[in-house]
């Protein structure tokens, strides 16, 4: 039986991506970042998935206004990373694990999440950062991925109640798939920041703490924050935490807290890191 | 429906009103992922935006580079950003740009922590 045993929750801005790309990871203003990353890195190395279910968005490179699909599943056996105006990232691919996507799409559809389906896309920054935090620069990727993409640009973007229910019914689904598979899953975005408007630069550090506390005093209160609340105390972009709830209803009722890490800023943005366990 | 979203101040939530309204503004930044489409746009950007079925004030609030203005006509951050790639221009210097900031004036705001979510919660309550 394939089983979720760890999620990891991270912030993506694709300037931590550059930072990386571009050997800026030591520099005053990227090092406590960095240094703070490197105990998930550890804990990524040493309790190395098989395969990795990976929530993040898309933002405007593989979907555009043309189509917008609310959870969308990618089945490939692989994804190239996306040309995002600078000419790809120069990372490796991203191998995917069609088995288990067929089944989790199969799975999630008769449970009524009823997801789109991807054959062919590349991902952006919002897959790949995540992988580049927390496991550094390999020539390949150590686990496979299967990418769950999901709307958060357009409004309304689904709540966090809907996100919540979704991780609860992957849980159920993975452990339905009878391989032995060790499953982690991540949850991307985040946390408080908002790119647009006058009220662009908006962090709120009090709420970023307080949802990291809660991803395992009080999954409740999380689960019922509403869109207005998101958009009024975490910016207009900081609505990608969602996707975090996802994560953690995969993880089952209980999850224990391995690890954190919280830094302002990265770019524009309050960057939080999480790993939990299921507990 | 409820838009009690519009009570947050500086803030433009790119809802179904904004989707119809920006269409063809932000199908116009999206062309700017392909290189062949970024040399013609460079090229010549009359003929190139004329391919893009435009009102004259977003058709004019690209060509002026107005971050606020392409929001306020239906433009959504994620697709006018790619205006800004095009430009070489980063995130922080149109964040600047759109709350009346110089490029390191908002860098360093954030280096300080980020703009407060104090007094900017809601134009109503002025919070």
């Amino acid at each position: 039986m394939a089983r979720i045993t760890a999620g990891i929750g991270t912030s993506h801005v694709p300037a931590i991506g550059a930072a990386i790309d571009h050997d800026k990871t030591q520099e005053d203003y990227w090092k406590p970042l960095f240094d703070g990353y490197m105990p998930a890195q550890e804990y990524v190395e040493k309790n190395t998935p098989d395969v990795a279910i990976l929530v993040y968005n898309d933002h405007a490179s593989a979907f555009s206004l043309e189509l917008i699909s609310t959870f969308l599943l990618g089945v490939a056996d692989y994804f190239p990373p996306a040309d995002e105006g600078y000419g790809p990232r120069q990372v490796p691919g991203v191998e995917g694990h069609p088995e288990l996507a067929w089944h989790l799409a199969e799975s999630l559809i008769l449970d009524e999440f009823d997801m789109a389906i991807a054959n062919e896309m590349p991902v952006d920054h919002g897959l790949t950062v995540p992988l580049s935090i927390t496991c550094g620069q390999p020539d390949a990727w150590p686990f496979k991925v299967i990418p769950l993409c999901v709307n958060v640009i357009q409004y309304p973007q689904p709540t966090g109640k809907r996100c919540f229910k979704l991780g609860q019914a992957i849980r159920k689904a993975v452990e339905s798939f009878p391989e032995d598979l060790n499953v982690a899953i991540y949850g991307t975005g985040g946390m408080s920041h908002q790119l647009q408007g006058e009220r662009a630069g908006l962090i709120n550090a009090d709420f970023d703490t307080a949802f990291l506390d809660d991803l395992t005093a009080n999954v409740d209160r999380l689960v019922n924050i509403g869109h207005m609340e998101y958009l009024r105390e975490s910016g207009s972009e900081g609505i990608e935490m969602i996707m975090w709830l996802i994560m953690r209803g995969a993880l089952g009722e209980q999850a224990k807290e391995i690890y954190r890490h919280y830094h302002v800023p990265a770019s524009n943005t309050g960057a939080g890191l999480i790993v939990l366990e299921a507990a | 429906m409820d838009k009690n979203y519009h009570d947050i101040p500086g803030t433009y939530v790119f809802d179904g009103t904004q989707n119809r309204a920006g269409y063809h503004l932000n199908m116009f930044c999206k062309s700017l992922d392909v290189e062949a489409n970024r040399d013609a746009f460079r090229n010549d950007p009359d003929v190139y935006l004329d391919r893009y079925p435009m009102t004259a004030e977003q058709r004019k609030a690209i060509e002026d580079r107005d971050w606020l203005g392409m929001l306020q006509l239906g433009g959504n951050i994620y697709y006018t950003f790619k205006i800004a790639i095009f430009d070489q221009v980063s995130m922080q210097a149109v964040g600047g740009m759109m709350s009346n900031m110089t490029e390191e004036e908002f860098r360093q705001m954030m280096v300080n922590g980020g703009r407060s979510v104090e007094g900017n919660r809601s134009k109503s309550e002025g919070n």
